[in-house]
């Protein structure tokens, strides 16, 4: 895997330094740096290990536990799809599975462009929306099969847009 | 407001803070727009903005307020704006809304009967949210009256009777008396269980070690529960008031606030009210100048669902990975890194301040029933009209929540099920509706109050379908460490697969049930011991249901898959074309304008988006 940037170091090192007053820091260290970075990659992991004295097995041990960290850096679009028992009932699941069709991947997975993920929530106790999907944290309520697509469509030429003037 | 320095300056402060809301209310125009997670993904942010840029067009900010409030319940009606001194209430307010509502009600030309509320019987206008009848049968204690306050404005909640309750407690009651009210009050644990909170108090406050430690969960797992997210993110304070209040009880000295990761509003709100409260020296070294020492902390989970579970929990807290451990000890007598430790839910610490007011004991235990007091939250969600959180007293029937509240079941369709207790509970069915809902009538119909999500289920639940989501569920939460939850339920989760692909045969639903209980007796945490319940209530209140899928092969509700085709009437077809266009695999076939479409039966796989694309319902699943 590419090494992390300079800049994702310093970044690494500042939330440390942020949370090493409290009793145990490693989770809050953990979820800043996956929330800012979208993954919390093995090198990064060895740096928190130096600094804590926390031995790397452990870490890597919390890392793969818990289903929010992510040892492979996620795509520019994360699709969440709520599989909550209110989302669940309204058909989420068909959902999930013709988005999984659409991009050709499983949960969990990213497009070979980078640009998706998909992930399987469980509740973002937005029920009475159900069924809903988070783009990048943005709540779309009220999801239909036929309009999955059409969003996806709308991503993809944003995309292409954004390529075309930059070149 | 300056920084406090003894109960005297509270109480002033309280005073003020009561004249200045109704003041607020009674004065000029206010508008309260919906902050909540749910009306701020309708849309609400754009509300708000439209009405400041309307107003400060103007020029009118000093006459017009708006600020944001809280959840007002009723989310599927979302998102609300609710306008003062009238109280008028307006629903499914659009950012184009905006104008209308600030040329005519903002600017006094009466309400905007557009929006208000109607009985959609016999026209009837409810304008006021008290005439409503989804909040005729509630009583509103965790939910603070529905009262519309900022957030993040501690005046505001001091000014609906907020931190009246610690006052008392700080000025008049000692640790002992906190934990024989709580005791007498008859409160128990609203995460579930429905221990009595006062006995685990007095557990903690009993052990001589000085070091103690409180935890608040809201690591609200149970999928389709959202009470505690909406009472963090309306009114952080009453929590951390609750908090507060019991910590004095047990003599804590520090707690922890433990946040699901999936709740980065509630997170940031109650991490705001911690910071004010440290600067007007309620929180902190000698509080008021009493000797009471206490601070709150935020710790943000990860995605584990086992880490509501109280030890899991604390794992997690110590930064390791959240597993349970064997009880005992029990935390209150070795918990946080071996220390007493007291863990409540959201839902229980918001019922304190009532408690502890002034007449709140005697108020509170004259509601509910016998041995379940004062009143339970729900998230009503799945197939209701009113989606939305609830508060009711214990003893409502189920019935009164579903119908009277609830609206009924959506698009006219037949009430099934309601499934409480979320992946520990169970269904319960039509001929349990009259059932008052407490703590122990619900275990004894077979299912269990749980944190409160209550989710509603039609004729077109599945419910082998609605069993084996719980399952995969269980099967994904599971933490690993005892093997009848790792390997019990997947056993489990692979009969349920066999008989919602219609390969199973009826000696496999004895081999579900042994399982079952074994895994219930054999299992080392609550998430294991109560796993198999979801399969079990649904396999003895619906048996006709998995029969009919093993021996007919049939989904009776045509939920499953293997066992359901999509079909063309070829009669009533309108040979369109539309569904061919929008079949992700191709697999329709006809003739445009002359030959009706035809299914082919063995490239279909059943997505259903034929069905729901025909503008011409012709297409059925049989």
């Amino acid at each position: 895997m590419k090494p992390i940037s300079a800049y994702a170091k310093e970044r690494l090192n500042q939330i440390i330094d942020h949370y090493q007053t409290l009793t145990t820091p490693l989770m809050m260290i953990l979820s800043d740096f996956q929330k800012e970075f979208g993954y919390v990659p093995l090198e990064v992991q060895e740096i928190i290990s130096k600094r804590l004295e926390i031995p790397v097995a452990e870490i890597y041990g919390i890392v793969t536990f818990y289903s929010m960290f992510s040892l492979k850096p996620k795509g520019k679009y994360v699709i969440g799809i709520c599989l909550g028992t209110a989302c669940y009932v309204q058909a989420a699941q068909q959902i999930a599975n013709r988005l999984e069709e659409i991009l050709g991947i499983k949960p969990g997975q990213t497009t070979s462009d980078g640009l998706f993920t998909i992930d399987i929530l469980r509740c973002l106790g937005a029920c009475a929306l159900a069924p809903v999907m988070v783009i990048n944290g943005k709540i779309l309520p009220h999801v239909k099969v036929n309009d999955l697509q059409r969003i996806i469509d709308e991503y993809v030429r944003k995309e292409a847009l954004a390529y075309e003037s930059a070149h | 407001m300056n920084r406090l320095t003894n109960v005297q300056d509270l109480k002033n402060a309280l005073a003020q803070a009561k004249q200045d809301y109704q003041k607020l209310l009674n004065g000029g125009k206010v508008v309260f727009v919906c902050g909540d997670t749910g009306c701020l993904a309708s849309h609400s942010q754009e509300v708000k903005e439209k009405l400041d840029e309307l107003v400060n067009a103007e020029g009118l900010q000093d006459n017009i307020k708006i600020m944001y409030a809280g959840c007002f319940g009723l989310c599927s009606q979302g998102p609300f704006v609710k306008v003062y001194p009238e109280g008028t209430l307006y629903r499914l307010v659009k950012p184009s809304d905006a104008t209308l509502i600030f040329e005519k009600d903002l600017k006094g030309f009466g309400i905007v009967e557009s929006l208000v509320f109607k009985n959609p019987n016999d026209g009837t206008i409810y304008a006021k949210q008290e005439d409503i009848p989804f909040y005729q049968k509630q009583k509103a204690i965790a939910m603070a009256d529905f009262a519309p306050i900022e957030p993040d404005n501690i005046d505001h909640y001091m000014g609906i009777g907020g931190y009246e309750a610690l006052c008392r407690v700080l000025e008049t009651k000692t640790g002992e008396d906190v934990i024989s009210i709580a005791l007498d009050s008859g409160l128990r644990g609203r995460g579930g269980g429905g221990y009595p909170t006062g006995v685990k108090w007095r557990y903690a406050r009993m052990q001589q070690d000085p070091q103690k430690y409180l935890i608040c969960n809201l690591d609200e797992g149970d999928p389709g529960a959202f009470m505690d997210r909406a009472i963090a993110e309306r009114t952080p304070h009453i929590i951390l008031e609750g908090m507060m209040i019991a910590a004095y009880g047990i003599g804590a000295i520090r707690g922890f606030i433990y946040v699901r990761a999936e709740y980065p509003t509630a997170s940031l709100r109650l991490q705001q009210a911690i910071d004010l409260l440290r600067t007007k020296g309620l929180l902190g070294q000698r509080i008021l100048g009493t000797e009471f020492s206490f601070d709150i902390e935020i710790r943000v989970g990860a995605g584990a669902f086992v880490c509501g579970e109280e030890t899991a929990l604390m794992a997690s807290i110590e930064g390791k990975r959240g597993m349970p451990r064997s009880k005992p000890p029990f935390p209150a007598v070795k918990g946080l890194w071996g220390h007493p430790t007291i863990i409540n839910n959201v839902e229980t610490f918001a019922n304190l301040p009532y408690i502890f007011r002034p007449g709140g004991l005697e108020a509170y235990k004259a509601i509910g029933t016998e041995k379940s007091k004062g009143t339970k939250v729900f998230s009503l969600a799945g197939k209701i009209k009113n989606v939305g959180l609830v508060e009711v007293p214990m003893g409502t029937t189920l019935r009164e929540l579903i119908f009277d509240i609830g609206g009924g079941i959506e698009k006219g369709k037949k009430f099934k099920a309601i499934q409480t207790g979320g992946p520990s509970g169970g269904c319960l069915t039509e001929e349990d509706l009259d059932t008052p809902i407490d703590f122990d009538n619900l275990i004894a119909r077979g299912s269990m109050m749980g944190s409160g999500g209550a989710i509603v289920m039609d004729e077109d639940n599945c419910m082998v379908d609605v069993a084996k989501f719980y399952l995969e569920f269980i099967c994904d939460e599971s933490c690993g460490k005892c093997s009848p939850c790792r390997i019990g339920t997947t056993r489990m989760k692979e009969i349920l697969d066999k008989i919602a692909s219609g390969t199973a045969v009826m000696s496999d639903l004895d081999t579900l049930k042994e399982l079952a209980i074994f895994i219930k007796d054999a299992s080392l945490c609550g998430l294991g011991q109560t796993a198999p319940n979801p399969v079990l209530s649904t396999l003895t209140k619906f048996y006709d249901e998995y029969k009919a899928h093993i021996i007919d092969k049939t989904c009776p509700a045509k939920v499953c898959k293997d066992l359901i085709q999509y079909r063309i009437n070829p009669d009533t077809c309108k040979k369109c074309g539309i569904c061919a266009i929008h079949c992700p695999v191709n697999c329709i076939s006809g003739v445009r304008g002359k030959e009706a479409y035809v299914i082919d039966q063995m490239a279909c796989i059943k997505c259903g988006t034929c069905l729901s694309s025909c503008p011409f319902d012709v297409i059925r699943k049989v």
